[in-house]
Parts: C-alpha cells; structure tokens; sequence
C-alpha cells in the first residue's frame, strides 16, 4: 500500500523539475533496509552479507589450513568437542563443506552479481532502478534463510558428526544413504532457496538489461560489465533448475524412497554427477563472468582508453557462457565414462581457452598505447589478468582426460580452481570494490592501505595456492585431514602463506571502516577522464533515485 | 629437467629393469621386516614370522624413491607403465613447457605495457581500439597451439583404452573405509586390505598413512584387468605410479587396466570423498616376478591357473595367445581357467576366451 503512494510521489516529482531533491527522499531505517526495493539499498545489503559470509567461510579454510599446518591430527577432535576418531573426521569433511558452500553462494555470487550487479547495471544502461524492485528485494532477503540453514545444519547430525560431510557437490551416495540424520537434508534445502534467489535475481537482470536501456544505449553500446552480468544471468536461469531438479531427487532419495541416484532400485549414482556438472560448470563461468567485466571497465578507465576490441571481448563472453554448458563431463573424467565421450570433453573443454585468450590479450592490448596509472583497482585488475592466466593454462592441462587421469581429485585441481577463483574472482571483487567504493559510500578510500592491501594479499595467496601444484603433482588427494608425511612441506608453506593472505584481509578492513568514517569526501567522477560509463556522470554517492530524467546516449 | 629424468628414467626402466631391481631398496631406515626381498632369490622359501599353515611369503619393502609421494617432491611421481610414460610425457613434455611459455608470455606482455605506457612515460594514451589483423592472430594462434596438445592427448586417450589381452583380473570393491581385492582367476580368494595404525607402519618400515595390512599383489609385465566397484558410496581407486585412477561406483562395474613394468611396492590413495575415513583408506600395488605371484598366490591358498608352474605373463609382448584355438594346456594363456574356482579344469579355457574378448568398455 505503503508503496503504491510512494510510486505515486515519484511520478509527480517527474512533472516537477524544480524539487529534484525529492529523488533523494529516503524512507526510514526499518523501511529503508527491511522493506528495500531500492536497487543501489539492496546492493549494499548483498554485499554486507557477502562479506560476512566470506568472512566466515575465510575463517572455515583458516581452521581447514592449521589443521594441514603438519601430519597427524591436532585440532579436529576439540573443535568437535569429542573423543571418537570417526566424529572428530567428520568435523573435517563438515568444514570442506561449508568453505565451498559458503564461498560460492553465499560470497563470490552474492557480491559479484547480487552487490556490484544491483548497484551498477540499471546505472550503466541510464535505468532508474531494476524492472522488479520487489522481487529483488526477496532475492536478497531468500539469502538470510538459505545462509541460516547451511549454518544451523552444523548443528544437526549428519551421519558420523554434527554437520553436512558430503562435499560441496553432494555427491550421491554418500549425499543419500550416506548420511543420516537432517543436517544433508538443511543443506539442500539451504541451496534450494539460494538458487531460487539466483533465478529470481537473473530474470531480473535480463528484464532490466532488455527493457530499460536509457534512449540510444543499444546492447552494442553496453558497458561490457553489463555484457557479462547479462550473460551470467542467462548462465544461470538455465543452470540453476537443473540443479534445483537434481537435489530435488537428492531429498526424496533421502527421505520418500525413491532410488534416482540408487543402483539396487535401478537409478544411477553417476546421474547425479551428470546433472550437479550440468549446473556446476556454468556456475563457475557464473562466479568469473562478472569479474571478467568488472576487469575491462577498470583496466580502460585506468588507461584512458576505450577497451579493445569491444564487441570481441562481449562476444567471447557469449561464447564462453554458450561453451560452458557442453563442457559438464570434464570433471567426471574417471566416473568410467566411455573413451568416445572422454575425447568429445576434452576437445569441447579446451574450445574454451580460445575465447579466454582474446580477453587476456584484449586487456593487454586496451592497456598498450594507454596511459597507465596504478592506483589500488588497477594493481587488483594487472594482478588478476595474470593470476587467472595462470589459473587458465592449468585448466587446459587438466582438461586432457588422459593427463586428467592423475590430477583428477588431487591439490593440482584445488590449485588450479583456486588460482581462477581465490585469485581470479576474488580479485576482481576486491577490484570493483575499490573501483567503486567512492561512488558508493561518497568517500574515498586509503590509497596506501589499498596498495598494502593488495600485495599482502597477493603474495599471501600466491604462497597459499601455488604450492599445491605441487602437492597435486607428488600424487596428494583432495580433502583429506591428514596426509603422508611426504605431504608436510608444503602443507606448512600454504599455511604460512594464508597466514600472510590473512593479514592482507585484516589491512582490508581497516581500510573499510577507516575510510566509512574518515576517508575523503569525493565528487562524481573522481577518477578522471578515463571513467566513461554512466555511473561517473552521478554525483557520489548517486542521488536515492537517479536518472528520473533519462539520459540520452550519443 | 623435469623431463630429462623422466626420459632418463624410461630409458633405464626399458634398457636394464633387472639391474633397477637389483638395487632394491636404498631406504633411510632399514626395513625391519625382510630386508631387500626383491632382490635375493624370488620366491625364497623363508619362513619366520608367519604362523598360517600355508606357506609363508615374505612382502618386499617399499622403495622410499618410487611408488610413493617424495619430499618436497616437485613433479610427477616416476611412472611405471607404459601409459604412465606417456601420459607423464604429455605433461612434462608437451604441455608444461606450452603452458610455462605462455605464462611468460603474458607476463612480459604485462610488464612491458606496464613500464612503457605508464603514466610518467606515455602522458598521451591512444584512442586505437580495433586491429582486426591481431585479433585473428590471437585468435588463431590458440587454436593452433590448441591442435597440438589434442593430437598426443587423443591418441593417449585412445592407449588407455586399448588394454593387450589381459592375464590376470583383479576386482577391487571399495568399502567404508577400506578396499577388498579378488582374485576370481586364482581360486577367488579375497583380500581386505586396512591401512595400517601408524605404529604398526612405523614398525614394518612402511610410509605412514599408506601401508596396508594386506596389498594387491601381482606379476610384473602381466596386464592386470580391473574390475572396480563399490559397496556403500563412490570411492576411487588410485595409484598414481602407474597413472591409474577409476571411480568405484556402487552398482557399476568399471573396468580399467594397468601393466606394470618394474617389481616394487606403489601407494596411492582413495580419490573420491567417502566419508569420514576417507583420507585412511590408502591403496598398495605389490608387483612381483611371475615366481613370486605364484607363491603368494599359494600362500593365500589360492590356486594358479593351468598346471603347475607354468605362468608366465610374458606372453604378452608377442601375443602367441590370441587364438584360442590351441590345445587345453600347451600354450594356454596364464589367465585361461578364469572364473572357476573349481581346482584347475581346463574345460573353462573356451569360455574364459569368450570372457576376454568382452573387455571392451
């Protein structure tokens, strides 16, 4: 009802020029926060939440990488609060659950798409606000019980422990018969409703993106961040429901007697595995995506160039996000799947570094010729270009089934998955948050700290992850809590290294909540003539209601 | 240097495997138990700790160089099979130094446009923005570099699914948390294999985390078939010496092959998340001569198949034993009388050819 006067209001103000300070109007703090149907609000909701979600899953691999510190096992049997092995063990398979859970729905996704998407698409193409704001705001809100039952599923038995010790990808059996009590049954239920909030959100991106383009921005003119979240929102309408549908099956395996994924009832555990892949490869193109444009906008805007080889870089998104889809079976190479379909996955897989290369070399190439300046976003941006491409070429190696054969289910695939989205998405998240941190929060973050931030955090990572190549190589398997003592080299020297990665992340916060309360007041386009798009047009922080006057492109 | 040595390493394994198995074990610390077994006298009567009435067998000591993950190791673990070389090949040689240079490459891109158009040196950027000639090439040039690392890796593809005519088959069944071996050739007798307490290991000069109480046991230069599956949830059998890894799935019947060239003992690990005990249910490869599998096999009481003595896996490498039209005992090939438990009638050799010949998929 509330709101019905409110559109009202807002329409009179169009009539009115003379009371523009109206589109500033801010309801009160419960309205305002709770009840937001404001995209730039409900951006800032998703990525508050995103970061105390990453701060917790951040905090899971801390406890996941003090435990590998050194052989043998130290710390599992008190933080379980138990004295049986089996229980203690458990606790392990719970926290390799949670880290890769949480990371993916609850951080990468919910920042990238939910916070940066919000507040910037319906900017960038000259909208006043998203084409549903209600529904956007119960993607957001779809969140808060999801985030609530992975965490409470701790809590619960699942089988051996506390906690759901299935895996991120919840395989089957071990997802069914393998694990008793509620705790997998949380968990599942848990993903439901973040994939609801994802298709939820994704329709609403392609809606937005197609219909409320300001006069003259035609989809060949889109900022390429608007390119990328549109096809990341394409990746996951038709993504998410096969997931939906496969852990679906998953619960009433679990608790209605059915046999999907059951071989005696004349399902098939492999089935799973087919249909979680089929969700599970777009995703990750659904976690990169984004950072692919958010990289493109900073590294033009750093270099005072327009990117090259625009519709290139927009079209290799496209064929990336169609290529995902064909590519699924890659990570089920020794499930005993026929020769003939093993070379069709490993030829369709490497297709995929093609387009990959043009990115690489088309942010090379904007760069050439350029201008460059190195403040925080572009050290985040140079840093990710090469750590993803270092990620990218050990994707290719792994994507020969008959090489794949030995890496598959070792520290090389946790390396190489790490190398793309510890160091990959996750830069370009730091990237766009400081790109845009002045445009948010109408002042501006510490350069210092910033550059502190990221080569602490760079070299943190980059002794965390890389020598679990490694590892990977030597032949250590993935998920284990303890390994042969030929392992503990570098076991010790990743922990160390999250040890340094950690202290990058402290500098990070202390550089927010710095800059909240004292950082310095910006204008609108505080980064100069190499900031193009729309959103440097507005004043800093935008106005509570922008563009009531559509702008006109060109 | 990756490399070398795994040339170097094919090179010996292929020109003197006696003389490697002569060195035997130079292992820090002195295996308590059966000190260089594999290189006396195969098959040596020895008899001391065993109490079971058949006859006792004595286990070679791991080789702290190979079959085993290595400190600080930094590659690959040396590879004892044929496709092991091949595939370690493809990685050391085709594919490392691909993905090395084009690391390199981007990184020198990276610094040079970073030193040359940064701010202070190049104060006016350029509006170029299109140059259709190196899009195409950079377009191209992957897909070219792309063609090169397919042609080896298909043609591995299609070596590893294309096993000789296996002598011996094994069905490995994963269990919560533990692996079960049969020996459906040999009289079917069974093994469980459990890792061993790390005290235990310790005391048996074993890897900790990776010894077993009972190890696959088979004949060196024999292509072993295996029949992988499961009893409760996926678990996957590893070992990574011979470049194997196969999902056991419960209800599914995978089959895989390897064929190991060189005696010694091989860990791998169970490479798919089962449960609790996941990270304790390791996997060893014993590989003996022909002689010695004999008289494991006698010690578990199970029988060779054929008569007496006669088992020699290296038949294989002329393969004199694909027509299965020769007389019952003669020429018969070590893995005939398959399936039958039934104390060694060669009446099974026609339907143990049958059997062979389904190997395909």
């Amino acid at each position: 009802m509330t709101d019905t006067t409110a559109t009202a209001a807002h329409f009179q103000a169009h009539d009115d020029h003379a009371h523009h300070h109206d589109a500033d109007h801010k309801p009160a703090f419960f309205a305002r926060w709770f009840m937001s149907t404001n995209h730039k609000d409900i951006g800032t909701l998703y990525l508050i939440f995103a970061i105390m979600a990453g701060v917790i899953g951040g905090a899971i691999s801390g406890m996941m990488r003090l435990e590998l510190a050194q052989p043998g096992i130290q710390y599992l049997p008190i933080w379980a609060g138990t004295d049986n092995f089996d229980t203690a063990l458990h606790m392990w398979n719970v926290l390799i659950t949670a880290h890769g859970l949480i990371m993916v729905f609850f951080m990468v996704m919910p920042a990238i798409i939910g916070g940066f998407g919000n507040w910037f698409v319906p900017i960038m193409i000259g909208a006043p606000d998203m084409a549903f704001p209600r529904m956007n705001n119960i993607s957001f809100w779809l969140l808060i019980p999801a985030f609530t039952l992975l965490l409470g599923s701790t809590f619960v038995s699942g089988g051996t422990g506390n906690g759901a010790g299935t895996g991120w990808t919840v395989y089957a059996p071990l997802s069914t018969s393998g694990s008793a009590g509620p705790s997998v049954d949380m968990a599942i239920l848990s993903l439901h409703l973040a994939g609801a909030s994802s298709i939820l959100g994704a329709i609403n991106f392609i809606t937005t993106i197609f219909n409320m383009r300001a006069p003259g921005m035609t989809l060949h003119k889109m900022p390429l961040f608007v390119w990328s979240v549109l096809v990341t929102a394409f990746l996951l309408l038709l993504a998410l429901p096969v997931l939906a549908a496969a852990i679906t099956m998953l619960l009433t395996d679990r608790n209605f007697g059915t046999t999907f994924y059951d071989a005696s009832g004349g399902g098939d555990p492999v089935l799973y595995q087919h249909l979680f892949w089929f969700f599970g490869h777009p995703e990750v193109y659904i976690m990169i995506l984004p950072g692919f444009g958010i990289i493109s906008q900073i590294v033009s805007t750093f270099s005072r160039k327009p990117v090259f080889g625009y519709l290139g870089m927009a079209y290799a998104m496209v064929a990336i996000g169609v290529v995902g889809f064909i590519v699924w079976a890659h990570h089920m190479f020794t499930t005993g799947m026929d020769v003939n379909t093993k070379m069709y996955f490993t030829a369709a897989t490497m297709v995929i570094a093609v387009p990959t290369g043009i990115k690489i070399f088309s942010w090379i190439a904007t760069m050439w010729g350029g201008s460059l300046s190195f403040k925080t976003p572009m050290l985040w941006a140079i840093g990710f270009i090469f750590m993803f491409t270092v990620g990218g070429v050990t994707g290719v190696v792994l994507a020969n089934g008959g090489v794949d054969n030995y890496m598959h289910d070792t520290y090389y695939v946790v390396a190489h998955f790490h190398y793309v989205l510890s160091l990959g998405a996750v830069f370009s998240l730091f990237a766009g948050f400081y790109y845009w941190f002045g445009k948010m929060t109408g002042r501006q973050y510490n350069e210092l700290l910033g550059q502190l931030h990221f080569w602490v955090f760079f070299v943190g990572v980059n002794i965390l992850f890389f020598p679990m190549h490694f590892l990977g190589l030597d032949g250590m398997p993935r998920r284990i809590p303890d390994y042969p003592d030929a392992f503990a080299h570098y076991n010790q020297l990743a922990t160390t290294g999250y040890m340094i990665m950690a202290a990058g992340v402290a500098i990070f916060f202390v550089n927010v909540f710095w800059s909240l309360f004292a950082g310095k007041k910006v204008g609108g386009n505080y980064w100069g003539e190499g900031a193009t798009t729309l959103e440097w047009t507005l004043s800093s922080p935008p106005p509570y209601h922008q563009f009531e006057q559509l702008p006109k492109i060109d | 240097m990756k490399t070398l040595k795994t040339l170097l390493m094919a090179l010996t394994l292929v020109a003197a495997p006696s003389a490697l198995l002569a060195q035997a074990a130079p292992a820090p610390v002195p295996p308590p138990v059966a000190a260089d077994a594999a290189a006396t006298a195969p098959a040596a009567p020895a008899a001391e700790t065993a109490a079971t009435p058949a006859p006792a067998f004595d286990h070679a000591a791991p080789d702290a160089k190979i079959g085993q993950p290595q400190p600080e190791g930094l590659h690959l673990q040396p590879q004892v099979t044929e496709i092991g070389e091949e595939a370690a090949w493809m990685h050391d040689v085709v594919l490392m130094p691909i993905i090395t240079v084009i690391s390199l490459f981007v990184l020198a891109l990276l610094l040079w446009v970073v030193i040359r158009y940064r701010a202070k040196a190049n104060p006016v950027p350029s509006r170029t923005s299109h140059n259709t000639f190196i899009e195409v090439v950079w377009t191209l040039v992957p897909v070219l570099i792309l063609l090169v690392i397919a042609v080896p890796s298909i043609q591995l593809l299609a070596n590893q699914y294309a096993p000789p005519k296996a002598d011996l088959t094994v069905k490995v069944i994963g269990n919560q948390w533990y692996w079960t071996y049969q020996y459906p050739d040999n009289g079917d007798f069974e093994l469980v294999s459990n890792m061993l307490p790390d005290e235990e290991a310790k005391k048996r000069g074993e890897p900790r985390m990776l010894g077993v109480d009972e190890r696959m046991v088979v004949p060196v230069g024999a292509t072993v078939k295996l029949i992988v599956t499961s009893n409760d949830v996926i678990h996957a059998f590893a070992v990574p010496a011979f470049w194997q890894k196969m999902d056991a799935v419960p209800g599914r019947l995978n089959e895989t092959w390897f064929k190991a060239e060189r005696t010694g003992v091989y860990y791998g690990q169970c490479s798919e998340l089962c449960g609790a005990r996941h990270g304790y249910m390791p996997i060893a490869v014993e590989v003996v001569t022909p002689e010695r599998f004999a008289a494991w096999v006698a010690s578990k009481g199970g029988t060779m198949p054929g008569a007496g003595g006669a088992k020699n896996p290296d038949a294989t490498a002329t393969s004199p034993a694909i027509g299965n039209a020769p007389a019952p005992a003669a020429a018969n090939d070590n893995a005939g009388g398959l399936t039958t438990p039934a104390p060694a009638v060669d009446a099974a050799a026609p339907a143990a050819a049958d059997h062979q010949a389904a190997t395909k998929n």
